[in-house]
């Protein structure tokens, strides 16, 4: 693999080099193929934004970065190797953290609870240990609530620290779903239609979370969203997919105006 | 006749408080083991919706490993500990030949297979240890049996030993079982995988660990009910059915509810009691205590059917 060097966006903003690299990705579930051969690249400390109208295999695309689904063709380099067919549960310890398109929470734990469980990735102390909440895995707990606590603190959810999320309406459960993903402190943090069924206003806020999150932690994102507008203000690459296959990939400005792209958005006859 | 039931009964308390204290004791000890097994239910419950038939027979199965491994000339400590892994054993083959094949099969399924579990530990205890009645090795193991005589109020009050032993150590057991629940991030990863899989899988908690863990889990609480049960009433295949009065407890708690597990399992195992005590012997001829928990539990479904503890079902639309 080779190493490319990082790049400046339009606002003046340094990025790293490659974190992870899809090659040649395909993707069939029997004799329906929902991928066809795509590749693309996240680079360290970019919001990197996957678009495409329904049905385009966006969501197929973030299921294979986080271990759900394996592509039937197709390499997955991560950190400069190459990553072996894993499940889900192994590319998590990997430090990808994602959220899902319907929500996926914990409805019978608190929000904390729900959060905490984020840091399981980070648990080292063994079974036994935990059991007698002996010495280090003591010591890790109180470390983990702490992180787990700057979090809530960043999501400003604290006053529903201690609510069972079962009762939270649906913006503030996407919230500590994002909260849950970020406590893990990814390398990648992936977000399956942040904003699906918000009004304004909380598009408006989980946006702001998102590039702050970017800002403040430096976290890498890889985020699927059907809201043109909303991707264009927020991403600084994006890679367009419409019935499987690549159509375009760029920043958005060049994006915005690829011929493919707006055929796909307005609708040609294919 | 209604002075029979509602009055006759309470005078009969106050006339010998030394008496209730008795009966409630005797509930107390029975309850403790109730929620003991309960909790064994609802963890698995809560981690994969299995409802886990075969837990009674997990009881039988520890308790007679137990005593077969002793009869054997082992020491009965070692033997302890042999048992804790045969129930290890037993509860990685259950994760790998029976749940991991069945993963996404709708509950009912899953609930078949834990029969067939039953049955298989069923057979396979007679063939091992044959079916005969054996007795608990409660003295090699260093449970006391002596008892303790109180005298409240110039009444008399019997502590068994053994039933102290039992409350302290099923208490402590709760009690660990519950702060390894609620304080540990293992604990959080059992309660969440039952909420969502997917989600769990998302946050790095592996199923087949979790699952090896809480079969674990209860097979140590089979182990510890099999020891305090067959104590009092000898080991053979009977002790199943103590399992089976766990099943107005989860009723009564809720299948989710850990605390439900606790204060049900204590509410049955000392409402059964004082019922037969004071209502089931003089009116009905006594012997309740074998359906009343039933009773009990099918009174409150008919007001709260998710129980009293459980998950309110709320449906959003």
């Amino acid at each position: 693999m080779t190493e490319t060097e990082g790049y400046v966006t339009a606002d003046g903003r340094q990025i790293g080099g490659v974190l992870m690299e899809l090659k040649d990705i395909t993707l069939k579930f029997g004799g329906v193929t929902a991928i066809s051969d795509i590749s693309f690249d996240i680079h360290e400390g970019e919001i990197r934004a996957i678009i495409g109208p329904n049905g385009a295999g966006k969501s197929s695309m973030l299921n294979i970065i986080s271990g759900f689904y394996t592509p039937t063709i197709g390499e997955l380099w991560y950190k400069g190797k190459k990553r072996p067919q894993m499940k889900p549960f192994e590319v998590a310890r990997m430090g990808v953290a994602r959220t899902f398109q319907n929500i996926a929470l914990f409805e019978g734990m608190t929000v904390l609870d729900n959060v905490m469980t984020g840091r399981l990735t980070h648990m080292k102390a063994g079974i036994g240990a935990q059991a007698l909440w002996w010495g280090k895995a003591r010591d890790e707990e109180v470390a983990n609530r702490e992180k787990v606590e700057e979090v809530i603190d960043f999501l400003e959810i604290q006053n529903i620290r201690k609510t069972p999320v079962g009762r939270l309406p649906y913006g503030l459960k996407k919230r500590v779903e994002l909260a849950r993903a970020l406590a893990a402190e990814p390398s990648i943090l992936l977000l399956d239609e942040p904003m699906a069924g918000m009004n304004v206003e909380e598009k408006e806020d989980m946006s702001r979370f998102i590039l702050d999150v970017n800002d403040e932690f430096g976290t890498t994102i890889c985020l699927i969203e059907h809201d043109m507008g909303v991707v264009m203000d927020l991403s600084d690459r994006v890679v367009v997919m419409d019935y499987g296959k690549k159509i375009g990939d760029g920043p958005p400005d060049e994006v915005r105006n690829n011929q493919d792209v707006i055929d796909a958005y307005l609708g040609v006859p294919h | 006749m209604l002075k029979d039931i509602f009055i006759t009964p309470f005078a009969d308390m106050f006339s010998a408080p030394d008496f209730l204290l008795q009966v409630l004791w005797e509930g107390l000890v029975s309850g403790i083991l109730y929620a003991l097994i309960a909790l064994g239910f609802v963890l698995i419950f809560r981690s994969s919706r299995i409802f886990n038939f075969a837990q009674g027979i997990m009881v039988v199965f520890a308790a007679l490993t137990l005593v077969g491994l002793h009869a054997m000339g082992i020491p009965a400590w070692i033997s302890v500990v042999l048992t804790l892994g045969v129930m290890f054993v037993l509860a990685v083959s259950i994760e790998r030949i029976v749940l991991r094949p069945l993963v996404g099969q709708p509950d009912i399924i899953l609930f078949m297979a834990t029969i067939g579990i039953t049955l298989f530990l069923i057979g396979g205890g007679e063939i091992i240890f044959g079916g005969e009645n054996k007795v608990m090795i409660s003295e090699e193991l260093g449970i006391p049996t002596g008892d303790t005589v109180l005298e409240p109020w110039g009444g008399l009050l019997i502590l068994q030993h053994l039933d102290i032993t039992v409350v302290v150590v099923a208490t402590a057991l709760v009690a660990a079982l519950l702060a390894f629940l609620n304080y540990t991030q293992m604990g959080r990863a059992i309660r969440a995988l039952g909420d969502d899989h997917q989600a769990a899988l998302s946050v790095g908690i592996s199923l087949q660990t979790v699952w090896v863990l809480v079969w674990f889990i209860a097979g140590i609480i089979a182990l510890v009910t099999g020891i305090a049960w067959g104590a009092r009433a000898g080991v053979s295949f009977a002790l199943e059915v103590i399992a089976y009065k766990a099943l107005p407890v989860l009723m009564l708690g809720g299948l989710e509810s850990i605390t439900g597990a606790i204060i049900g399992g204590l509410m049955i195992g000392i409402l059964e009691k004082l019922f037969e005590i004071y209502w089931g012997q003089p009116l009905l001829g006594g012997n309740t205590e074998t359906w009343f928990a039933f009773v009990l539990a099918l009174v409150v479904l008919l007001f709260r059917p998710q129980g009293l503890f459980g998950e309110k079902i709320i449906e959003r639309v």
